[in-house]
């Protein structure tokens, strides 16, 4: 073969790799019960693809081919380990006696098995990180490096959340299939929670430089996606109206200068027109079920601020009324906070002050800086500025986001001299 | 990416401990792991290393070029044997890593290798 003919050929199996190596992992997960053994078992494949097809042709079904190499892969490697580990034999002789069976509708198992992937990485006996790194490295197929890099943490912190994670699965017998429809509802919370988690991480970075990182976002978009058309629940179908209703706004929120531009003072025209119309489709679509739920209401409240031509021409009654409904279904201080700024712009300024500092004596959200920064604009804009200036310097002795940081230091200049 | 996997192995009570026969045995599984990853593609390099008492270290102080037998560093495990590989990311370097037969009795130590430009020319 030339030269040209092999970096073609690699291309094609690089490209069979970024589409097909996460379902050809979730189905061999399913057969070789083990993760590392099918990791390995996918690498494996993946060469003997690029040994082979180049001689033979690419096969009529890569996928079914890729299972049933790596699942030969695996019973042989083991075969060979069992010279100096005799409990691997056991292991290669059973999935042997197992690989004789018939394969069964592949196509059809594929989807479970992704759907299977997803909640085993979501499972809720692991730690709420480890459940992130696991689902972007298994699901996603983004490198340990690439995690590392988004969350802010060091490689060999990732590598080790995902070694225990799976020693956890390995121990504790977590079984590598779908939930019970009793235990659906709960086990779908948490996949719907660890995405949205991705999401935002993307969105609006905990820490660091830069006020988005839009890899995490795609990739918890794409997720979404992938949920969407395995198990079209209405809060799935809500989240991802949700993630695809801030994603429009994405470029809108920062200057070139990488300043915050708060939602009211957005150049409007740059929101993208294609996720807006596919989020509300989707808002609808959740709705109309009568079976959604919160992310399906703040999916509202997006599509309705999207579908607004400017803040004041906001149909604010309306989203106060979506708050409501969304206070019911989850009621929690962070959502009483932005139910009080959408009353600031419906009645004006004292009514959502009132109401803010209603939640602030709560106490629950004493350390939280959005709740002291929404605060301190209302107070500005009443013309109390000691007040105002008091809580953009508490908003500021939380805030961990340099972009923010500067955002609030900017307000606290213009309400002048201490 | 590609990671360097160091080998550390108590080397005084190992070499003392082993009988020809394990020796021989140990030898097969090393054979068997460096065949193996050869065949996956994660083989760069990789050998045995004489034992620490073939070492001499060297440095330079003031100008002043100084040598002394054996490691820098008295430690109880010496640096055995390396492997470099090339793995998708640090987890498969781990997978891979595990495997190798002195994960056993000692310790492997995997490290990513710094990204540099190779330099321009070649060389």
């Amino acid at each position: 073969m030339t030269d040209l003919g092999e970096d073609h050929f690699r291309t094609l199996v690089d490209k069979f790799y970024q589409t097909e190596s996460r379902r050809v992992l979730a189905t061999l997960i399913r057969l070789l019960g083990d993760f590392d053994l099918a990791e390995e078992a996918l690498h494996d494949a993946f060469v003997a693809a690029l040994e082979t097809w180049g001689l033979s042709g690419v096969p009529a079904s890569p996928r079914a081919w890729l299972v049933s190499t790596g699942r030969f892969k695996a019973i042989d490697s083991l075969r060979r380990r069992a010279r100096f580990d005799r409990s691997e034999a056991e292991v290669a002789e059973h999935l042997a006696s197992l690989a004789d069976e018939p394969a069964a509708d592949l196509d059809h198992e594929v989807a479970d098995d992704q759907l299977r992937l997803i909640f085993t990485c979501c499972h809720p006996a692991l730690p709420p990180d480890a459940q992130v790194a696991l689902t972007l490295r298994e699901v996603c197929g983004l490198t340990t490096e690439e995690i590392a890099r988004a969350f802010l943490t060091a490689p060999p912190t990732v590598a080790q959340r995902i070694v225990r994670a799976k020693a956890k699965i390995k121990e504790a017998g977590i079984p590598y299939q779908l939930p019970s429809l009793a235990e659906l509802p709960a086990r779908l919370d948490r996949v719907l929670h660890v995405l949205y988690l991705v999401f935002n991480e993307g969105y609006s970075a905990s820490a660091g430089a830069t006020v988005t990182r839009a890899d995490l976002s795609d990739e918890a978009i794409r997720l979404g996606r992938l949920l969407v058309d395995l198990l079209p629940d209405p809060e799935a179908v809500g989240l991802l109206a949700l993630m695809l209703l801030h994603e429009s706004r994405r470029s809108a929120r920062t200057s070139t200068a990488g300043e915050i531009i708060l939602l009211a003072e957005q150049d409007r025209a740059t929101w993208n027109r294609e996720q807006i119309a596919e989020g509300a489709a989707l808002v609808e679509r959740a709705l109309a079920t009568r079976r959604f739920g919160a992310y399906t209401v703040q999916a509202a409240i997006a599509a309705t601020h999207a579908q607004s031509p400017s803040a004041a021409e906001t149909d604010w009654n309306e989203i106060v009324g979506l708050y409501d409904i969304l206070l019911r279904a989850d009621p929690s201080p962070v959502v009483a906070l932005n139910r009080a700024s959408a009353v600031a712009m419906r009645d004006g300024p004292v009514a959502g002050l009132a109401l803010i500092e209603a939640v602030l004596a709560g106490g629950q959200l004493d350390d939280y800086h959005l709740a002291h920064s929404a605060r301190a604009e209302l107070c500005r804009r009443l013309g109390r500025l000691g007040e105002a200036r008091e809580a953009y310097r508490r908003a500021l002795r939380l805030v961990k986001q340099e972009p923010e940081r500067r955002f609030l230091e900017a307000r606290l200049r213009e309400t002048g001299p201490p | 990416m590609k990671y360097l996997c160091l080998i550390y192995t108590e080397e005084a009570t190992f070499r003392q401990a082993m009988s020809p026969a394990d020796e021989a045995a140990m030898m097969a599984e090393y054979g068997a792991f460096s065949a193996s990853i050869q065949k996956s593609g994660h083989f760069l390099a990789g050998n045995r290393l004489e034992p620490s008492t073939a070492a001499v270290t060297i440095r330079i102080r003031d100008g002043k070029t100084s040598t002394t037998d054996g490691p820098f560093a008295e430690t109880k495990e010496a640096l055995g044997g390396f492997y470099m590989i090339d793995a998708r990311d640090l987890n498969e370097a781990i997978q891979v890593a595990s495997r190798i037969p002195g994960a056993k009795v000692g310790s492997i130590e995997v490290r990513p290798i710094a990204y540099t430009t190779p330099p321009a020319g070649g060389g």
